[in-house]
């Protein structure tokens, strides 16, 4: 019990080092803005990427519609900001977002996975342009009806709540919740089944189940990050939550690990500090798809499972190392 | 009433009968043997015990304490919750966790843990989850196994694998456990280990197992009752002395004429 308080607290002093680290370079005017831009949109791809393991990495299910449920939230926030223009309103919406997901979610999820091969994929590519084309057929404003998504042009000033510190917040929670779900009991039953479906059955455990929640709760973690990037932005059109985009979300994953959180992050960080260096060479922001292709065949031929493989960053195993002298990195096996 | 009762049990494939109209009674605390040439539909009758398949004709009935469950339809989850555990032929633990996860896994059929508690770390997800390490912890300890606990599956050898899977059944606190082959592939000295560990668990866990095995000398060793399949068809049960004198066994295994 004790030794658990030290390694929680940690990761929470950990956590607000970081916060504070970035606050005062901000306030001695270390910052610009498009470097916080940079921060904002790694917090946000750090939610999306940490949310599309879950279900890739550590239930083995494979899902090509992150983004369409990215624009559920940030369509939530960006219509219901304008009804309810207050701090509250924004929660709200982020939670009627999140509402809407799960449902969705649901009704894909439950049909496709009962049947065992990778029917999630097909079925979540198909509900992700379902999503995208629904979102174009709607109204242009809210005098017309509340689906008042401003049809293909989108919609446009936003209310910004969200700033680089709402972000961060979201993310340190969000990450929370996913890391403390795979490290309990029910959380050993998802790698059960990416390990091995049949035994996992034998053993009790109900896969349709367990696979379904992993998925639901990648979904809603997906459709917060698209909340929070509708009042970064301000600015959304459906396209920015086309299928490009989960492709994106699935190459920051791959390429941090698939099946280790961490290495979400330290992908989610290097490519975005990638984007911000490379941001004015035009040539790569017109072949960014190019680049990044070739990035993923590179790891995939070096690193075949990713920066960190499965590997994860551990306070307790932080702690034993130090505890024998040792000053090795802490990543270890998880 | 017998605590699984199997009556004209019949699994098809397409023209294929692999396991055709058997009836077996399993009573409490039995160690039963399974027999049969390779092909005879031993997997496929464990398969069909434990939901992996569903039934063409027959019915499978679960006893417990007097409450009687049918389970031809149920899903292998459900199965294995009611108290039936299995190991499999071709080993198939859960090879990138680690020895102590795949037990802890075994376990959770029997302590599901609320998500809300864990998600949000109450004090008694603290407490729970301490609670089924030790409990992990002393089951690995009864089969000497306790010094493996951080090893990822894949890297124990052979033997210990077929071990683990053994404990990770045990995990589930089962009433009936099922081993399919448990000694494939051993040497004849982790062939004598093994034997003693499954008189151990008969013993100490007062359970009913059933044992698929080629190994005759091990089947005859520790099995009080014998069932023979050929060719899907039940052709013999009775004590490993009868079943050794049983002409139609003999002739099965040899293939000749009587
Ligand atoms: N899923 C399946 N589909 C079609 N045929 C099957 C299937 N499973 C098993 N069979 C067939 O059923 C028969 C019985 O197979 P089974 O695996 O039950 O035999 P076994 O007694 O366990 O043999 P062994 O000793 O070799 O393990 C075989 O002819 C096999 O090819
Ligand atoms: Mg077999």
């Amino acid at each position: 019990m004790r030794k658990n308080l030290k390694y929680n607290l940690s990761w929470l002093l950990l956590a607000v080092a970081v916060y504070l680290g970035i606050f005062v370079l901000k306030s001695v005017g270390l910052l610009s803005g498009i470097v916080e831009d940079t921060l904002s949109l790694i917090g946000i791809n750090v939610i999306l990427a940490v949310g599309l393991n879950l279900i890739i990495g550590f239930s083995g299910q494979f899902s090509l519609g992150h983004a369409g449920f990215m624009a559920i939230g940030a369509y939530a926030t960006a219509i219901f900001t304008q009804i309810q223009s207050t701090y509250t309103g924004f929660l709200l919406s982020i939670l009627i977002g999140v509402g809407i997901t799960i449902v969705v979610a649901l009704v894909v999820g439950i049909p496709t996975l009962r049947l065992k091969g990778d029917y999630l994929a097909i079925a979540t590519l198909g509900i992700a342009e379902i999503i995208r084309i629904l979102i174009v057929n709607g109204k242009d404003d809210l005098s017309q009806g509340i689906f008042a998504t401003g049809g293909a042009a989108g919609v446009f000033g936003i209310v910004d709540y969200a700033n680089w510190e709402v972000i961060y917040i979201f993310m340190v929670l969000t990450t929370i919740i996913i890391a403390n779900f795979i490290h309990s009991s029910t959380g050993r039953t998802v790698l059960s089944i990416r390990e091995d479906e049949i035994a996992a059955e034998a053993m009790g455990v109900n896969s349709t189940k367990v696979k379904v929640l992993a998925f639901v709760l990648g979904a809603a973690t997906a459709s917060i990050a698209g909340s929070l990037h509708a009042s970064y932005i301000q600015t959304i059109v459906p396209g920015d939550f086309g299928f490009m985009k989960s492709v994106d979300i699935l190459i920051i994953v791959v390429f941090g690990g698939i099946g280790s959180l961490t290495g979400s992050f330290v992908a989610a960080i290097l490519l975005g500090i990638l984007n911000h260096v490379l941001r004015n060479v035009q040539a790569i922001s017109d072949y960014r798809m190019i680049v990044y292709a070739l990035a993923l065949i590179i790891i995939m031929i070096f690193k075949p499972g990713g920066l960190l493989g499965k590997k994860e960053l551990s306070m307790k195993k932080l702690f034993q190392r130090i505890g024998k002298g040792g000053k090795e990195n802490a990543s270890v096996d998880r | 009433m017998p605590l699984l009762t199997v009556d004209r049990l019949t699994k098809n494939f397409g023209g294929l009968a692999a396991v055709s109209n058997v009836s077996i009674q399993l009573e409490e605390n039995e160690l039963v043997g399974l027999i049969g040439p390779n092909g005879a539909g031993k997997t496929t009758l464990f398969n069909l015990l434990t939901g992996v398949y569903e039934p063409s004709e027959g019915s499978v009935t679960f006893n417990e304490n007097g409450k009687e469950t049918l389970l031809n339809k149920m899903k292998p989850y459900a199965i294995a919750d009611l108290g039936i555990s299995r190991t499999f032929q071709n080993i198939r633990l859960f090879k990138d966790l680690t020895v102590l996860d795949n037990v802890l896994i075994g376990f959770n059929s029997k302590n599901k843990q609320g998500i809300f508690s864990s998600v949000l770390r109450l004090p008694s997800f603290y407490r729970q989850e301490a609670e089924l390490k030790e409990r992990s912890i002393e089951l690995l300890k009864i089969f000497d196994m306790e010094n493996e606990l951080e090893t990822l599956a894949r890297n124990l050898p052979y033997g210990q694998q077929r071990r683990l899977e053994i404990i990770r059944a045990l995990a589930t606190q089962p009433k009936l456990l099922f081993l399919d082959e448990p000694a494939a592939g051993m040497n004849p000295q982790e062939t004598a280990e093994l034997t003693e560990l499954i008189r151990k668990i008969h013993q100490e866990f007062g359970i009913t197992i059933v044992l698929i095995e080629h190994d005759m000398s091990l089947v005859m060793d520790v099995c009080e009752r014998l069932y023979v399949l050929e060719y899907g068809q039940l052709i013999a049960q009775g004590t490993p002395a009868e079943i050794k004198e049983n002409k139609r066994v003999i002739q099965a295994y040899l293939g000749g004429e009587i």
